[in-house]
């Protein structure tokens, strides 16, 4: 932050132990916002716990070859004796739970629930927080060029925007994917797969945050400190990267937060509708999209991804509200 | 007004055209992509070569893709003859051409599917734009208290949860256990009360996820408004406070809302794609689902264009209510 007003530091409520006029001795320490932020997100306890629990997953989802290992079996491995051959179900209550499989075997193949929501969370997390930094790269750079230059620069990529925020998404989003080869450049089925989810689900999620981004740089624009630096002699990329970006930080953070789980949720929805990572591969939306046709005899095997997204999801949205609560300059 | 109005609407055209002649290019490529013949779609497998190149030459798909795009454009203005030689079939304006699959013409078939989707926005909208600003509203008034707790926590879950997990497992409760719904779609001209009864589940569990958004947003906005100076100035002119609320803040909360309101009810509009994959609705959705799968082009452009125009409309729309609703907007 470069706006030289938030440098002295605020006077009242600066430390939450003392108030100053009872302790006159005490000295008054600046901080900066960055320092005010974290001061206030460590208070939200709720946004806390959110971020703790992301931390978690996302261990989770890194480590899933070693907790499959050590709590399950392999993911793709069928257990063809815990299922009941005549109606292909699991043959134990709660769809197969037990010791041995944590959370039941899938219909069918008896395949380890447990392990294949692992899997499945590797999938969520890395089209998750890949097609997010695509989106915010490109909504970022769009969004400052779009608000600082203005006239006809200004009104190509605010229409480019307002196209794309017309086209059928999701339906786009699904022939795209539906069309891809199965290998390319000698990469596998799985990472073709998420390599594409990642492109299609950031790229049109870039104009989200390019209409923040601009909105916001065309106000900053205008301030006081950009004239002063403009008439200290600074060159345009000077300008760009080291007055207008600081101070977009934040809303930039916020919102890369808030669009890891609104991508989760799409990443989960291509799959359910087909078109995500293919079978054998788990994933969260494929396993509720095969829970559709079975699930009055089996409903734990529905409920169990649905929670998986579910919780995800909640966590990362926690934590982004927090985040934003206490990156927000007018909160206290 | 009129300058506007004639601005915007050609506007709307402009972007009508972008996003035809982008789907347009993209599935021009995919049957070259995929190696399927689109005149071996229409006439089937077993067909001879000379009945093959003959559909190819009565439907066009032997001229460029340019010239193909101008005669589908042409099609949509004027109507189109199809005709080879002595074969002539008329198709009238506005023509979407053939079906590959079903060989039926497209228009009829996206009137006869949008009814599903008319059915199901309108119940939900009003559902979820009367229960989610209520909310929101009582919410921002009585900020802090058990009420405003409960309700954002549950608006917060509301959020996060998928609705092919919710419409799962109400399904699974209404349907399956309690059988009081009926798993099907009734047209309203057949018979209003099973129509209504079929839609019940849909439109909630849709409705419940967009109120949940709607609540968030309109507290949040609600909230910001009550903090403006004019809020203050009203205040100390001594007006009570419900002319406070409902003529002063109220107004400026609501053009948040009817922005994305627009955007939802023309989203949902051109197809509610997952509600319909989950619930078994034959609408816009699931029919353009179907025909990405069999890579039924004409299909899929008429749904797409669609799907665009009332995303395009309801923003047209939202932009003109903008006037009626803030007074601080002009329209030039």
């Amino acid at each position: 932050m470069t706006t030289p007003t938030e440098t002295s530091g605020p006077p009242a409520g600066a430390q939450p132990d003392g108030a100053s006029t009872d302790l006159p001795a005490k000295k008054i320490e600046g901080r900066s916002p960055g320092r005010i932020a974290w001061d206030r997100l460590k208070r939200d306890k709720v946004a806390l716990a959110g971020g703790v629990v992301v931390i978690l997953l996302v261990l989770a989802a890194i480590f899933a070859p070693v907790l499959s290992a050590l709590f399950g079996h392999p993911p793709n491995e069928p257990h063809a004796d815990q299922i009941n051959p005549d109606l292909g179900l699991p043959k134990g209550a709660f769809g197969g739970m037990s010791s041995e499989f944590l959370l039941g075997v899938d219909p069918v193949f008896g395949r380890d629930v447990f392990s294949r929501v692992l899997y499945g969370a590797q999938i969520s997390m890395l089209v998750a927080l890949g097609a997010a930094l695509l989106s915010v790269s490109i909504g970022v750079v769009m969004g400052v060029t779009a608000g600082y230059f203005g006239g006809w620069v200004d009104a190509f990529i605010s229409r480019l925007m307002d196209i794309l925020l017309s086209f059928p998404q999701l339906l786009f989003s699904i022939a795209l994917v539906s069309v891809i080869p199965n290998s390319v450049l000698g990469l596998g089925d799985t990472t073709v797969r998420v390599c594409v989810l990642v492109l299609v689900i950031g790229f049109f999620g870039w104009p989200y945050i390019g209409r923040i981004v601009r909105g916001q740089a065309m106000s900053l624009r205008e301030r006081e400190f950009v004239d002063a630096a403009r008439s200290l002699g600074a060159g345009r990329a000077h300008i760009l990267f080291r007055e207008l970006l600081p101070n977009l930080v934040a809303p930039i953070l916020v919102y890369a937060t808030l669009i890891i789980p609104t991508n989760i949720l799409n990443e989960a929805a291509l799959s359910f509708l087909g078109a995500g990572v293919r079978p054998p591969s788990a994933s969260w939306g494929q396993m509720l999209s095969d829970a559709v046709r079975i699930y009055q005899a089996d409903p734990t095997y529905m409920v169990i991804p649905g929670l998986a997204i579910f919780i995800t999801v909640l966590a990362f949205n926690l934590f982004g509200d927090g985040l934003r609560d206490a990156l927000d300059p007018k909160g206290n | 007004m009129l300058v506007y109005l004639f601005r915007r609407l050609i506007n709307v055209v402009l972007m009508l055209l972008v996003v035809a002649a982008v789907t347009f290019g993209i599935f021009f490529m995919v049957p070259k992509l995929t190696g399927t013949d689109p005149a071996l779609l229409y006439v089937g497998k077993i067909a001879d070569k000379v009945a093959v190149e003959g559909i190819r030459h009565k439907m066009g798909l032997d001229k460029s893709i340019v010239e193909q795009f101008w005669l589908f454009l042409k099609g949509i203005v004027v109507g189109r003859s199809y005709n080879a030689g002595t074969d002539v079939t008329h198709c009238y304006a506005p023509c979407l051409g053939y079906s590959f699959k079903t060989e039926r013409e497209v228009w009829p078939l996206l009137l006869d599917r949008v009814g599903v989707d008319f059915s199901l926005a309108i119940g939900a909208s009003i559902l979820w734009l009367v229960l989610g600003t209520a909310t929101g509203i009582v919410s921002a008034l009585r900020r802090g208290t058990a009420l405003d707790r409960i309700s954002m926590s549950v608006a917060l879950a509301g959020v996060s949860l998928p609705m092919y997990f919710t419409g799962l497992v109400s399904l699974a409760i209404f349907v399956g256990q309690l059988g009081w719904f009926p798993r099907k779609y009734t047209d309203f001209t057949a018979d209003p009360v099973a129509w209504f009864q079929g839609l019940v589940l849909p439109w909630v569990t849709l409705a419940f996820l967009f109120a949940a958004t709607y609540a968030r947003l309109s507290r949040a906005t609600l909230l910001d408004v009550l903090g403006e100076d004019y809020i203050r100035t009203a205040r100390a002119k001594g007006l009570r406070e419900p002319v406070v609320i409902g003529k002063h803040a109220l107004r400026s909360t609501l053009t948040p809302i009817l922005t994305i309101f627009g955007m939802d009810l023309g989203g949902l509009l051109g197809g509610a794609v997952l509600t319909e994959n989950t619930f078994n609705l034959r609408g816009l959705g699931y029919e353009a689902v179907q025909s990405i799968a069999s890579s039924d082009l004409p299909v899929i452009m008429g749904v797409t264009l669609f799907a665009a125009f009332f995303i395009v409309i309801a923003n047209l729309l939202v932009d003109l209510l903008y006037a009626v609703v803030d007074p601080r907007v002009k329209l030039a």
